[in-house]
């Protein structure tokens, strides 16, 4: 990978669309389903993730020519640790609330999958600065999926978006939407969709 | 005539065993099985019974038609598949009064049926669940209230408008467990279980296709002569329903001293869901074994969780969620059962 120099448009579009970390890769597949009960806690969620993988790639690949192989999943998960860390401490400052409806899982993205995944095989392989980026949008692939579940299970699980009533009195919440199923049942339709999508323009390609 | 994939298929070594059965037929005939039970519905607790059996037949076939359309696979529309899911989401559904249930609530389930359970999996023949049990399941725990209140009194005939059979068990035993008499029961607006004699002619409020068991019984049995369902299911099903519900049944009731063996297992085998679920849910041919023994142990489980469901469970009602768990057990079943392959010394099939 190293030898081929990739170009940022085509970090940025693997990340977000062709190699997907949640559609393509179906990584991180714990969080999805844990916190997307409601739009403004998956945002919230959201900019952790891109802030660690963006940060922890950045620094996992400055230290690469330093870190020895056989320790280097014992340095990447420290690495990655301290910069969650760094962001708990911040929405802790900031948004208290928030922070306490996420509890457990900002911790938790020490263990997500896609962060781990993007230092073993983009950061240790390339530079500082296209690692980063590669971080970023793979940050960002994640956020825009969620985000589509969270809006659809928020919107059908309580009538509203971010917190505001969109739905009139007529509308039944499907309280499904708000359980642990319901994010099993829209992101595997989702992902359905868009890789029949995928799967078809490939065909029409070819 | 629809064009299946097996229709490819080139056999090519005689003998061949020439059916007359064809997907289409088998569909239609289950279907026209299921009429007398809906009908009997409708004529006990009211018009809305098929107002809402219209919407989810209704909802299940423009489903699917959207869904072949969108994904251009083959029309199945009239192979009736869809017509039958819509009619066993619909045999799902609480039998209210007029306006009472939704419309919403079976149109849902049948688009889940169908979109999901069906053909994400692949269409006809590659569901991995009952699609129709599938749709039950996600309406009844997005609309609770609506899937577990408002059970229908009759205008035909004096019914209990309250709870259902099993509703009434499961209260009894804890209402007793708080230390309530049996006369208070009445002040809270219940009353005593029904007769066995009312809940075979389904005079008890119920889900629609499942409150009167004889005529699930000659629907089932008309589906057995015709060889379109298998005996073992249904039977091993409903005889080990009763069984379990024997032994332990008189562990949760009420007025005696818990013991086994004094369950009431024909009250059991009558009420709820039993009926409908062993001869039209749980022979589905895709979602069950192929072998006998397969049959047999699926069944078997069948009757274990329905009655683990109904006496230890948080739900009154175990039978959809008993299928749909077996259902999903299929595969492994299958490995238990592999055939001996002829001319081999060891029964282990490669």
């Amino acid at each position: 990978m190293s030898a081929a120099r990739p170009k940022a448009g085509r970090v940025f579009a693997d990340g977000l669309l062709r190699n997907n970390p949640v559609f393509v890769q179906v990584l991180g597949i714990c969080s999805t389903l844990a916190v997307t009960n409601v739009f403004e806690n998956t945002l919230v969620m959201c900019i952790g993730l891109v802030f660690t993988t963006g940060l922890s790639n950045f620094s996992l690949s400055l230290l690469r020519s330093m870190i020895p192989g056989r320790i280097r999943m014992i340095v990447e998960t420290l690495v990655i640790a301290s910069w969650v860390i760094v962001f708990d401490i911040i929405i802790k400052a900031t948004l208290p609330e928030i922070s306490k409806a996420l509890g457990a899982y900002v911790g938790l993205i020490i263990t997500n999958c896609i962060v781990m995944g993007r230092a073993e095989a983009f950061a240790l392989a390339n530079k500082p600065l296209i690692s980063m980026a590669d971080g970023i949008a793979n940050g960002l692939g994640y956020s825009w999926v969620l985000l589509a579940v969270a809006f659809v299970r928020e919107l059908l699980g309580s009538g509203s978006i971010l917190g505001a009533r969109v739905l009139g009195e007529w509308w039944t919440n499907w309280n499904i939407m708000v359980m642990a199923p319901g994010g099993f049942f829209v992101l595997a339709i989702l992902i359905w969709i868009v890789r029949g999508r995928m799967e078809r323009n490939k065909e029409g390609a070819r | 005539m629809i064009k299946y994939a097996s229709d490819d298929l080139v056999v090519s070594a005689a003998p061949h065993v020439r059916t007359r059965l064809r997907v289409p037929l088998v569909m239609w005939v289950v279907s026209a099985t299921l009429l007398p039970a809906i009908a009997w519905a409708g004529y006990v607790f009211g018009p809305w019974v098929l107002v809402v059996t219209a919407a989810a037949v209704l909802a299940a076939v423009v489903t699917e038609l959207a869904i072949t359309l969108l994904l251009r696979r083959p029309q199945t529309v009239s192979d009736g598949s869809a017509f039958l899911t819509g009619l066993l989401v619909a045999c799902n559904m609480p039998a209210t009064g007029w306006g009472v249930l939704p419309l919403y609530v079976p149109v849902v389930a049948s688009i889940f049926a169908i979109a999901v359970a069906k053909h994400a999996f692949g269409g006809l023949g590659q569901n991995w669940i009952n699609p129709a049990l599938a749709g039950r399941i996600f309406v009844f725990f997005a609309w609770l209230p609506a899937m577990t209140g408002g059970w229908a009194g009759s205008p035909a005939f004096d019914v209990v408008s309250s709870a259902t059979p099993l509703n009434l068990l499961k209260f009894q035993s804890g209402m007793m467990q708080d230390g309530l008499q049996a006369g208070s029961q009445a002040v809270l607006g219940m009353r005593l279980a029904p007769s066995h004699g009312d809940l075979f002619l389904g005079l008890t409020p119920g889900c629609i296709g499942e409150i009167s068991a004889a005529a699930l019984l000659l629907g089932g049995l008309i589906l057995i002569l015709l060889r379109i369902v298998n005996w073992e299911i249904p039977l091993t099903y409903i005889a080990s329903t009763a069984l379990f519900s024997w032994i332990f049944g008189g562990l949760a009731m009420t007025g005696q001293a818990p013991s086994f063996f004094t369950g009431d297992p024909l009250y059991h085998v009558l009420s709820g869901g039993l009926m409908l679920g062993a001869f039209y849910m749980a022979t589905d041919w895709v979602t069950t074994p192929v072998s006998f023994g397969g049959r047999i142990v699926f069944a078997l489980g069948c009757g274990i969780l329905t009655v683990l469901i109904r006496l230890t469970g948080s739900n009154v009602e175990g039978v959809s969620f008993a299928i749909v768990l077996m259902n999903i057990t299929v595969p492994l079943i299958e490995r238990m059962f592999v055939p001996r392959r002829f001319g081999t010394s060891e029964g282990r099939a490669a």
